[in-house]
């Protein structure tokens, strides 16, 4: 086995010199297989089920994203990340997106050299609390344990939210959500706290999730949405619209179940140019003329994937919230396909 | 008669350079040299082409920025608005107080099992066997896990002390035990109590003063004078009178249930127990195994020799067999030491904020200055690891063996 | 004489007695017990103590087992099941069996080419750990193991591996041509001349030829991660190990100051440091655009690890060897790599062996550190994927058993081993 390795390495070291400074877009296309860091688990969002079939809502992203580029959802090769490791797998080139709930900041737009395409979950910081301890605010939290994940945002908006309102609290940081469960279940936290999504997320996969309950107040604004590397524009653009794309057909009413009717040519210009028979947008990415449809047919659009993954029919039970459609009263806004 | 043995000194030739013993070592030495500033060159320049590529640049400025997060145990005073500098800091503390305990702890188990793998008593021995042969074979990952659960897990959580039929009371109405922590009480320090504990250190200073008479006289005289409950007396009289004389100045201030958690008294967090006992009982069976071998290897003519002389076992132990066998057991039980400090970096499964959770953890993913961050983990933990085995080879040169 | 003592004194006995058995106090079981459990009142105090003990862990841990569900979909079911009563959820176990011994990625139809590699693995070191059973011949297929092994695991053509050991097979046969001029330039000509194969067929046209499927290695998983993680490092580390031994061991001060510089650092920090650096920063150092898979990189690190350990070792080793033996290989008029290679090294490795066995020992429990950087070995998968499901989220007695039950039998075992190996040296050393 020893000398496999070694092979390895002088045949890896070979292929770098020829692949060193080529375009994202070209390197994913050469590669054949789209390199998309996800998160460890977290059910609805990205976790790996019993088949080790990765599956939820940024997955779905990610399988669009190959559905674009190579016509094939499943040319995805998932790079599980930590919230220590996602930033140098990505600034590294390991990774070509990331697609796990990361929030988009200032200092990691401006300072790490991400950029991020777009926001494919607007989320904000809650608490959860058991009902037996009959709190019903979260300005009644002065002085308890509260249970936080390592490594996120949510530390920092944890400190300032206590500071501003002159409370204490003891954190106890933990590496995993399953773990974090665990602490809270047992009893070692009064409090959990991660972005409203994950406390559905983790709610529902308790075994009472009536004896629950997640606090009104949400503390910060949670953006999360796919990042790319900073510099490479191509690359960015064909993220960024393959999620407007996305979030454009359930806009049009272009679902998966009619995207082949669609695609056969139908009076409104703006779904002919997404669906491709009109006007080739994709060649202008460099892509394919059928570039969107690939990435709807894929998992579904916009909504189709927030109901299958995190919706209200699902164990996570999210209702859409901020992140309807702006036509139905939230924040989701596909910029014009022309 | 030197002259006849040196070889001729020939004119210096290139080619001696490698056919020349006495100048091939220059040369391989010099290849050596180069290979490794080459390899230092190829990864700085690759280091840099790589910032550079993404816009990065490496600086430390990190470190005087506010950390913006809290930490739930400082020994020194830290706030989230204090810098990345100090909570690296807290960490370095953390980190050596969870090793401090941990080695104590995993000394005094690891002596305790090592003498009772010895024992005479066939069912200790095999249970001491299957306690050192446990923990030797499972990595101590796992147990840190297990030990972690089985704090959480079996241990009550606060709530389960309130109410009028509490399922879980205090012990001696003073200690709690939760899965948040041990909580016990603390001292308060009233006026005068300086006083008392000026005449607790008098009293310790006596109790030595009062031993080393005793050896004196049993030396010149031969008169043996009693050693233990004269120390004890010394020892706890005193203060005690004084301490009855001024009015107890100094009172606990007992944890007590208010809101959400126990008030008041100190609190030992949970992971910090967890870690500290995972390292200790992991790490004592491999110093029971040292001492273990460090008893046996003092031979048994000299345990025997001291029987013969008509001393008691005990005695036998302590003053025959342990100062020679302790000659093997202290280098490895250095070594262990130091792994103890190594291994004190898997707090970061059980969320104890040492500095691999600060420096390395929260800081690092906060201001995503992976370099910086980990260079400075890593130089704090190689100057750790120095200081120890610096301190170790002092020890061994202090008690080599002096061959007359 | 004796007859007539016979008959006249009545009182004399004229045959022996037969022996009755001892006392009953002093025999058989109870005198083993008073012997050994209550020869004094601490003795017997400790002897309650160490019995209690021993009834609390198996009043504890028995029902637990015996009670245990081995059927069931979830957590929920299998509490369903138990109604109440204690037993363990090894249900979990059943379910997620192939996960955790394979990670969750590993195509599921070929899980016979791991289990092979695996059952091959005893059969190429058997000869090895035991010269004396096994004939020396089959030390061959131990040295085809690593490519057997690489091809069963990874798939992809088999030129890759055929190429790899010609290429060694080159080396060999330039070094076996140059020795005898002299070690260095066998040495150096064998490693070039393998560099040199390998980089020439690294252009030949090798896909699909008698290929198997094949893995990537991102896609290992559970125990087999730390298995392949153990063998990988260890074999590999031992040679760099004895290079860097001897280079600390050398007079020339600077070759010996890389070397002690390199061992006290590495053995100065924590491996999850290295594990981060592998993780986080080792990509900043490759050229750009390169790209090494982070279970590359890991056994990159955990092997300067473990050589550096290994290097300590092998340092005693050379250090317990008396002084004769270097200067009757000086005496023979032996050059430096002559000495080693015939005198000094055979000699001290068989000291080392021990010693590195536990070293090897301890790598192998610590390759479970690559969980905390996302890797999804035995217990990253029991930390990660199954525990954050939804169907067993909570079951940790039993998955944390299961992990500590196999790497205690791997590692118990490994070090009986390594006692009797001792023992078996000691008799033909001393």
């Amino acid at each position: 086995m020893k000398k496999s390795v070694i092979l390895g390495t002088l045949t890896v070291a070979g292929l770098a010199a020829g692949a060193a400074g080529a375009a994202t877009l070209d390197d994913v296309k050469a590669r054949g297989k789209l390199n998309c860091g996800v998160v460890t688990g977290l059910v609805g969002f990205g976790a790996p089920d019993a088949n080790g079939e990765w599956q939820g809502f940024d997955v779905g992203v990610c399988r669009a994203i190959a559905a674009a580029v190579l016509g094939d959802p499943t040319a995805v090769e998932f790079i599980p990340t930590t919230a220590k490791t996602r930033f140098t797998a990505l600034a590294s080139g390991e990774i070509d997106v990331l697609a796990r709930n990361t929030t988009w900041t200032f200092s990691r737009d401006v300072d790490l050299k991400f950029d991020f395409v777009g926001v494919n979950y607007y989320d904000g910081q809650g608490y959860m609390v058991p009902k037996a301890l009959g709190v019903s605010s979260a300005k009644e939290l002065d002085g308890a344990t509260v249970c936080i994940q390592t490594g996120t945002t949510t530390e920092l908006n944890l400190a300032d939210y206590f500071r501003k309102n002159n409370m204490s609290y003891q954190p106890v940081p933990i590496e995993t959500n399953a773990e974090a469960q665990q602490q809270y279940l047992a009893g070692a936290c009064d409090v959990y706290t991660t972005d409203a999504s994950g406390l559905a997320a983790t709610r529902a996969a308790f075994e009472n999730p009536g004896d629950h309950v997640v606090l009104p107040e949400i503390i910060s604004k949670e953006p999360l949405g796919p990042l790319v590397r900073h510099g490479d524009n191509d690359w960015g653009d064909v993220v960024r619209w393959t999620f407007y794309a996305l979030v454009a057909a359930e806009e049009y009413g272009i679902t998966s179940a009619n995207i082949e009717e669609l695609s056969a040519g139908t009076d409104n210009p703006e779904i002919n140019r997404i669906l491709g028979t009109e006007d080739n947008l994709g060649a202008m990415l460099g892509l394919d003329a059928g570039w969107a449809k690939n990435a709807i047919a894929a998992g579904g659009n916009y909504g189709e994937l927030f109901e299958k993954n995190i919706g209200e029919n699902t164990p996570i039970g999210l209702s859409r919230g901020l992140n309807a459609q702006w036509t139905d009263g939230g924040l989701m806004y596909a910029p014009p396909f022309r | 008669m030197t002259t006849l043995s040196d070889p001729p000194r020939g004119a210096f030739r290139l080619s001696m350079l490698i056919n020349d013993t006495r100048y091939r070592s220059y040369t391989f030495q010099f290849i050596a040299l180069v290979i490794v500033i080459a390899i230092f060159g190829y990864l700085g320049s690759n280091l840099m082409a790589n910032l550079r590529a993404a816009g990065l640049n490496i600086s430390y400025g990190f470190l005087g920025q506010s950390s913006n997060y809290d930490i739930n145990q400082t020994l020194i005073e830290y706030s989230s608005r204090s810098t990345h500098w100090r909570a690296a800091m807290v960490g370095i503390l953390n980190t050596m107080l969870v090793a401090f305990l941990a080695c104590i702890t995993a000394t005094i188990i690891g002596v305790l099992a090592g003498v009772l793998r010895l024992s005479p008593n066939w069912i200790v021995r095999k249970l001491m066997a299957g306690y050192v042969e446990a923990f030797r074979n499972v990595p101590v990952l796992i147990w840190i896990i297990i030990i972690f659960t089985i704090m959480t897990a079996v241990l009550p959580a606060p709530n389960a002390f309130r109410g009028d039929n509490p399922t879980a009371s205090m012990l001696f109405g003073a200690f709690a035990f939760t899965n948040r922590g041990l909580y016990l009480p603390a001292p308060v320090w009233g006026p005068g109590s300086l006083i008392v504990a000026l005449v607790f250190v008098a009293s310790i200073i006596g109790v030595f003063v009062y031993r080393r008479y005793a050896t004196k006289l049993l030396y010149d005289t031969g008169k043996l004078l009693p050693m233990g409950w004269p120390s004890l007396v010394i020892l706890f009289v005193p203060t005690l009178l004084v301490f009855f004389v001024l009015g107890r100045p100094i009172s606990l201030d007992y944890p007590e249930l208010k809101g959400f958690n126990f008030q008041g008294g100190i609190q030992v967090l949970g992971s910090l127990i967890a870690l500290w006992w995972a390292l200790a009982i992991y790490t004592g069976a491999f110093i029971a195994e040292n001492v273990r071998a460090g008893i046996q290897s003092v031979s048994k003519g000299q345990a025997e020799a001291a029987a013969s002389l008509g001393m008691r076992p005990n005695r036998i132990m302590n003053l025959v067999v342990l100062p020679q066998a302790l000659r093997v057991i202290i280098p490895p039980l250095i070594s262990n030491y130091l792994n103890i400090t190594k291994n004190s970096s898997l707090a970061i499964v059980v969320g104890y904020m040492d500095i691999t959770g600060t420096l390395g953890g929260i800081t690092l993913n906060q201001t995503g200055r992976a370099i910086e961050a980990i260079l400075l983990l890593m130089l704090f933990y190689l100057l750790i690891s120095l200081a120890i085995s610096g301190l170790m080879n002092v020890y061994n040169n202090a008690v080599r063996l002096k061959e007359r | 004489m004796s007859d007539t003592h016979q008959q006249s004194i009545g009182y004399v006995r004229d045959s022996m007695l037969p022996e009755t058995a001892p006392p009953l106090g002093e025999a058989g079981a109870i005198k083993w017990a008073r012997a050994n459990l209550f020869s004094s009142v601490a003795n017997g105090i400790l002897t309650l103590v160490a019995l209690f003990t021993i009834y609390l862990l198996i009043s504890a841990v028995l029902p637990w087992i015996l009670n245990g569900i081995w059927e069931a979909p979830s957590i929920r079911a299998c509490r369903e099941i138990l109604d109440g009563a204690t037993g363990g959820c090894f249900a979990v176990l059943t379910e997620r069996w192939n996960q955790l011994l394979f990670g969750f990625k590993y195509p599921s139809d070929i899980y016979w080419r791991p289990t092979l590699a695996f059952v091959l693995l005893f059969v190429a070191i058997a000869p090895v750990l035991f010269r004396k059973v096994f004939p020396a011949q089959m030390l061959v297929f131990t040295a085809l193991y690593p490519f057997v092994a690489y091809y069963l695991i990874w798939g992809g053509s088999i030129l890759i591996p055929i190429f790899a050991l010609l290429g060694f097979v080159v080396g060999y046969l330039v070094y076996s041509r140059f020795v005898a001029q002299s070690f260095a330039a066998g040495f150096f000509g064998g490693i070039v001349a393998a560099l040199l194969f390998w980089y020439v067929t690294g252009f030949l046209p090798v896909e699909g030829i008698l290929a198997l499927e094949e893995v990537p290695s991102r896609d290992m998983g559970g125990f087999m991660l730390n298995l392949i993680l153990g063998t990988v490092c260890v074999s590999l580390s031992i040679p760099f190990g004895i290079a860097l031994a001897l280079g600390r061991q050398s007079d020339m001060p600077i070759i010996k100051w890389i070397c002690v510089v390199f061992i006290e650092f590495i053995r100065g920090v924590p491996l999850i440091t290295l594990l981060f650096v592998a993780n986080v920063v080792l990509a900043y150092f490759l050229p750009p655009g390169t790209n090494f898979d982070l279970i590359l990189r890991v056994i990159i690190m955990i092997t300067m690890f473990a050589s550096a350990y290994i290097a300590e070792v092998i340092r005693g080793g050379l250090a317990a060897l008396p002084n004769g033996q270097y200067e009757a290989g000086d005496s023979l008029g032996l050059d430096y790599a002559q000495k080693m290679r015939l005198i000094i090294l055979p000699q001290a490795l068989k000291i080392s062996i021990p010693g590195i066995v536990n070293v090897a020992v301890g790598l192998f429990k610590d390759t479970t550190l690559v969980s905390v950087i996302s890797m999804f070995d035995l217990v990253g998968m029991i930390r990660g994927p199954i525990l954050a499901s939804t169907e067993w989220n909570g079951v940790y007695w039993e998955l944390l058993s299961f992990a500590a039950l196999l790497f205690f039998v791997v590692c118990y075992g490994i070090s009986q081993y390594s006692q009797w190996l001792e023992r078996e040296l000691q008799t033909d050393h001393r």
